[in-house]
């Protein structure tokens, strides 16, 4: 069943993004994560331009995690206090990384600094996150208890100034930290063109201490708003969302999200994090096997007008 | 006086160039319409070559060559290379104004209708058509083994945006032709130029111009206008159909 695509511009198999949609959904509703960096290389394998695919996926996101977040919020799983502190960084920070990702693009190395960055970013965090999840399970499997907070284990983080009790997540501490956290995700969401969750929560996990219950929830919010926003400004300066596209992508996206969200229920929270680790660590190397191996066709071809945000 | 304002029409008469062919050329349709089952189209193209009483016989009998040429964009070809362990974009270069589409329908090789010399003036074939390289600010056609213009034709190619179709031209009778012209399904939208030329005994002898649109029809235009025209609220009515989405597959799935 093929569906020509009115911005794209060029027909698709319905039923295959649709069942993309229900992939990449159930992946994100499952980790808390929005997916962008799975669902972007994919629209870009089955032949739509990097630019839209980008602009596209940003509403698929929005709307799987608004599902996600709903149904955290129903389970009392997110704090709202937390997501707003960290949403005033995220705008700035998106709004700054559109300005640099112009500026790259004008330099000519975007797909450089755009490869390096996923290279680097989902390795590190990927193989972080499994060494520390393996950890965790081996504890919990040797009878010892896991390790929750500990009061003396206090960084310099938490001896900063402007602090701020969050009753949901039953911390306390300086928003310094968490808008900064904002800022990042923001900034490195909007040059990569993925919604962050994957960094946000490693960073909420070790840096803040916010308990895992609460993370996904939180940080699904943050990446809703982030990308809705992340839509109206792409539609509004490039006019490259294909709403028909983004369409399609969501409801398999929401439809996924819901599945996913349940299965990820079942799981202890070093499991899920052990998960999330080999997938982000997964799609960093084949970033890494792009940048290295010598590619099959060294040319590409790219208009000159298009934008690749 | 009369008399010799008369023999000079004559004498001018005699000097023009033996046009006798003319071409005559339609399309099965002048617009194509994309709506949203569009996955191709074939446009086809009848003509036929026009005599007069003073023309001379062609021994070979009649070529026809067809080039269809797409809106024209400009692009940026680029060459990986490997710095540092790396593969990056190192070299690059801009084609001012290549067309987007460009597809070649001839009745026999093209190679065998005419001398190189005569198909490099007319620009007939895909592989001697312009593309102008952007150099250091000057614009100037490449050599026909310049790595890049290569590697830019062989990607078009391989998009089924560019194709070059040997047998694409039939003759029906020794005067009328026909030609399907096609039109893949990623071919960009706006006005395409139709270029009929004819040849015969390795010389060209007339040449026609038409013109074809490719324009979205219906919802696929009614969306594309607003994604240009009202970008913001666009964008707005979009983010709020993820959050409408959103919300209703939670409200769907409910379990409690």
């Amino acid at each position: 069943m093929q569906i020509y695509l009115p911005i794209a511009e060029l027909p698709v198999n319905v039923l295959l993004v649709l069942f993309m949609g229900l992939a990449v959904g159930f992946i994100s509703g499952m980790f808390g994560i929005g997916g962008g960096f799975l669902m972007t290389p994919l629209l870009i394998f089955i032949g739509i331009s990097p630019a839209v695919a980008v602009a596209s996926v940003a509403s698929h996101v929005a709307a799987s995690s608004f599902s996600g977040a709903i149904n955290y919020w129903r389970r009392r799983a997110l704090d709202p206090a937390l997501a707003g502190m960290l949403l005033i960084g995220g705008l700035i920070g998106t709004t700054a990384g559109v300005m640099l990702f112009t500026l790259l693009r004008a330099l000519g190395q975007l797909d450089l600094t755009i490869g390096l960055s996923y290279l680097v970013l989902l390795g590190t965090v990927g193989s972080m996150m499994i060494a520390e999840s393996v950890q965790a399970i081996l504890r919990a499997r040797g009878g010892r208890p896991a390790e929750i907070r500990r009061p003396g284990s206090h960084m310099w983080i938490h001896g900063l100034p402007l602090k701020m009790r969050f009753k949901v997540s039953k911390i306390y501490v300086s928003v310094i930290p968490i808008w900064l956290i904002g800022f990042v995700i923001g900034f490195i969401g909007a040059i990569m063109g993925i919604g962050g969750g994957f960094l946000l929560v490693p960073a909420l996990i070790y840096l803040i201490r916010v308990p895992t219950g609460v993370v996904i929830g939180t940080s699904m919010v943050l990446t809703l708003v982030t990308m809705a926003y992340a839509t109206v400004i792409h539609a509004a300066t490039n006019h490259l969302v294909d709403a028909v596209l983004a369409l399609i992508l969501m409801i398999g996206g929401v439809i996924g999200a819901q599945f996913g969200a349940r299965t990820g229920a079942r799981f202890s929270g070093e499991q899920l994090r052990l998960l999330l680790g080999i997938l982000v660590l997964a799609v960093g190397l084949r970033f890494a096997y792009d940048l290295i191996v010598q590619p099959v066709d060294l040319y590409t071809v790219r208009p000159v007008e298009e934008q690749s945000l | 006086m009369r008399a010799r304002t008369a023999a000079l029409g004559m004498l001018l008469a005699l000097a023009a160039p033996a046009q006798a062919e003319r071409l005559i050329t339609t399309l099965s349709t002048s617009r194509v319409l994309i709506s949203s089952n569009f996955t191709g189209a074939d446009v086809v193209l009848f003509g036929s070559v026009e005599r007069d009483a003073q023309t001379v016989a062609r021994r070979g009998g009649y070529d026809i060559v067809i080039t269809v040429t797409g809106p024209r964009e400009t692009v940026v070809t680029y060459r990986k290379e490997r710095v540092a362990g790396v593969w990056v974009n190192a070299d690059s270069r801009t084609f001012v104004k290549a067309p987007s589409y460009l597809t070649v329908l001839s009745n026999r090789t093209i190679n065998d209708i005419a001398d190189i010399n005569t198909l490099r003036r007319t620009q007939t074939g895909l592989a001697r058509t312009l593309l102008p390289q952007e150099i250091s600010g000057d614009i100037a056609d490449s050599t026909r083994d310049d790595p890049f213009r290569q590697a830019f034709l062989r990607l078009k190619i391989e998009r089924g945006l560019y194709r070059e179709i040997q047998n694409g031209v039939t003759f029906l009778t020794p005067a009328l032709y026909r030609a399907a012209i096609p039109i893949p399904d990623n071919a960009p939208t706006g006005s395409y130029e139709v270029d009929v030329k004819l040849f015969a005994d390795g010389a060209l002898l007339a040449r026609q111009q038409t013109a074809l649109e490719i324009v979205k029809v219906g919802f696929e235009q009614f969306v594309a206008a607003a994604a240009r025209e009202h970008g913001l609220f666009y964008g707005l009515a979009t983010a709020l159909m993820a959050l409408l989405t959103g919300w209703l597959a939670s409200v769907v799935f409910r379990k409690d």
